[in-house]
């Protein structure tokens, strides 16, 4: 215990650091269950900011041990004291995110044209980034790539911006992947930037709107939630961000929202999926669309894509209070749920949040929608719990397929009913 | 007091019907026939003073393995006030014939009854939703064992959903039965927790699905 007291006293002056210069990742083998127990309290000294990618479960299996710079000399001392084998596996990530970023860049130029990207697959962050390069490269002077801020993990937040000019026109916001483990929706999210950026100019819908307004696409709207649900847990919701005092991580990046926030539908337990955060816009990942929207101020429409239920949903989440403009989304959500029954017969159900599914606080479309976007949105796409958020590949196109006229219908009523 | 009529769409009464289609798919599924809840079509709401709250309902339930195979449904589910340890009281009426699956179920049967090996197997589906052809009994088996637990658990404020089985092992017995035992998540929709549930799953082609001892997991410390 007095090995404890020494390093928390060593790495007191050293907290809250969030780059990653100097951060090792150490791979550590305990040889008996009493190296285990002191592995578990080394992870639950919250001033250390470690954080296993890999915990300690048993003797002989090894575990992987993130590491913030200013902890490191107290936590190898920690080992080495106590007798606990380890070796460094990252010698240095930043060096590591540095090279990675490289990689992506020289793929980037070898990854000629996006019509060899298999949209009928699940992808990678890094896989889905360079897809958005070539997208980019291939679409000039309508598809740009821009970044709105950077995740608690430093990754960058990328949004597709869809213009054909203008300036600061009516927008539409979309959004895929805030809830990193519904990977269905940014697999439709790729397929369906890619379907608006091959359909302007040829279908009369899209290029009408196109002609007269902006769309910006952010796909990973969670980077690092996504990275973790392909590195460590496939069902990660969250955000990765570290709770003070807790050795629970993450926000619920869909309870953190300044509207309605701190209600019954969130929680205050930094341990649970729909933990609203410490107070409201305190994840990067939702502070960077808000002070993007809010700088824009002429955004028309945001569409929030999640999964899954089959489910249109608007406003209200927080209050069982329909909103003033219950009437008009409804009727454009029961046009929408239609159009997108008639391409396979996929049946959703639609309504207010509070109603349909149950009461939620501090959402992105009440927020939205107090704060003057009258037409927002959000979709659960497939399925309605046989296969949950594991949906097969298989159903990537066709479920993409289905939605895209409800997408449609709805950025059609927004450019036809201006405000 | 009367009982009042529910918008179908509504979360509080989805929540009921899924509820009963666990039970239902307890009390009839088996590896080769799973029951999901294809809609909704009707639902009333009974607050019974003193004792608590009563669904009515009318459900389409769709064969998991055979989307055309629909079956109409009635169930009435109530909800007992107060004391939340015991579990719903659900009956149902099915409007019509299940389809028979004895063919498949004795071919499941003969097959891991032959198995030098006890069937070990972990992530189904796997992150990408793939399911091994030959894992589908098994995993119907979970679906079906999964109704118990959601049966049990359940209450006017949770829907639950087998996620994904962890792992399944198989524990070799010395009578006909097939013993299962499984590490499952569970996905509970209104708090969004994923909870890791053990249990021991006993099955007969004569004699139905039966979990003989559950018991709920603790989440991962640092998660």
């Amino acid at each position: 215990m007095k090995i404890l007291l020494v390093f928390a006293a060593l790495v007191a002056a050293a907290c809250g650091q969030r780059l990653f210069v100097g951060d090792q990742v150490l791979r550590i083998t305990a040889s008996d269950e009493e190296q285990i127990s002191l592995l578990r309290v080394l992870g639950e000294q919250t001033e250390l900011q470690v954080d296993f990618w890999r915990h300690p479960t048993s003797p002989g299996h090894p575990a992987d041990l993130r590491v913030p710079f200013p902890s490191l000399q107290a936590v190898k001392i920690f080992l080495e004291s106590n007798s606990i084998s380890y070796s460094i596996m990252i010698k240095d990530m930043q060096e590591l995110l540095d090279e990675e970023k490289k990689n992506m860049t020289k793929s980037r130029r070898t990854e000629r044209s996006t019509s060899t990207f298999d949209f009928a697959s699940y992808h990678t962050i890094e896989e889905i980034y360079d897809w958005m390069d070539t997208l980019v490269d291939d679409h000039p002077g309508l598809v740009s790539k821009i970044q709105i801020g950077q995740s608690y993990e430093n990754r960058p937040l990328y949004v597709l911006k869809f213009s054909t000019g203008g300036s600061n026109r009516s927008a539409i916001w979309l959004d895929t992947g805030i809830h990193s483990r519904e990977w269905i929706t940014q697999a439709t999210g790729v397929w369906t930037a890619n379907k608006i950026a091959e359909e302007y100019g040829q279908d009369p819908s899209v290029t009408a709107i196109l002609d007269s307004m902006d769309i910006f696409f952010e796909i990973i709207t969670n980077p690092d939630g996504f990275a973790f649900t392909h590195s460590s847990n496939r069902m990660w919701r969250k955000t990765r961000s570290i709770n003070a005092g807790s050795h629970c991580v993450g926000v619920d990046p869909n309870r953190n929202w300044d509207a309605g926030f701190g209600g019954s539908g969130s929680s205050s337990n930094p341990c649970s999926e729909i933990y609203r955060g410490p107070y409201a816009h305190s994840e990067s990942e939702v502070k960077a669309i808000v002070d993007f929207i809010r700088a824009h101020r002429n955004v028309k429409s945001v569409i929030s894509i999640h999964s899954y239920s089959q489910m249109l949903l608007f406003p209200y989440g927080y209050k069982r209070v329909p909103a003033a403009h219950h009437q008009e989304l409804n009727e454009l959500a029961k046009k929408a749920v239609n159009d997108l029954a008639a391409m396979y017969g996929t049946k959703y159900a639609y309504g207010s949040v509070a109603d349909t599914i149950y009461v939620a606080d501090g959402t992105t479309i009440d927020w939205a929608y107090d704060n003057g976007v009258k037409y927002s949105f959000t979709f659960e796409l497939r399925d309605t719990g046989r296969y949950g958020f594991l949906l097969p590949s298989t159903q990537i196109i066709p479920t993409a397929t289905e939605t895209w006229p409800a997408l449609l219908d709805i950025m059609l009523h927004v450019l036809e009913h201006p405000y | 007091a009367a009982a009042m009529e529910l918008p179908p769409s509504h979360g509080v009464a989805n929540r009921a019907a899924a509820l009963a289609t666990g039970y239902l798919c307890y009390r009839r599924g088996s590896p080769g026939r799973g029951l999901a809840l294809r809609c909704l079509r009707r639902a009333r709401r009974q607050d019974i003073d003193d004792v608590g709250h009563k669904y009515y309902l009318e459900l389409v339930l769709e064969d998991v393995l055979d989307k055309d195979s629909t079956v109409n449904c009635t169930a009435e589910v109530l909800y007992h006030l107060g004391n939340k340890n015991i579990a719903p009281d659900v009956q149902f009426t099915l409007e019509g014939e299940l389809k028979n699956t004895e063919e498949a179920d004795n071919i499941f049967y003969s097959r891991i009854k032959s198995l030098e090996k006890e069937l070990v197997a972990e992530n189904i589906p796997d992150s990408h939703g793939n399911v091994p052809p030959e894992m589908e009994p098994v995993r119907l088996l979970a679906w079906v064992a999964s109704g118990y637990l959601i049966w049990q658990n359940s209450t006017e404020n949770t829907k639950f959903q087998l996620a994904q089985i962890k792992r399944v092992k198989q524990v070799k017995r010395s009578d006909e039965y097939l013993e299962f035992d499984y590490t499952i998540l569970l996905h509970e929709m209104v708090s969004q927790e994923i909870i890791p549930w053990q249990m021991t799953v006993l099955w007969h082609p004569q004699h139905g699905v039966q979990v003989t001892q559950d018991s709920r997991q603790p989440k991962h410390a640092s998660q």
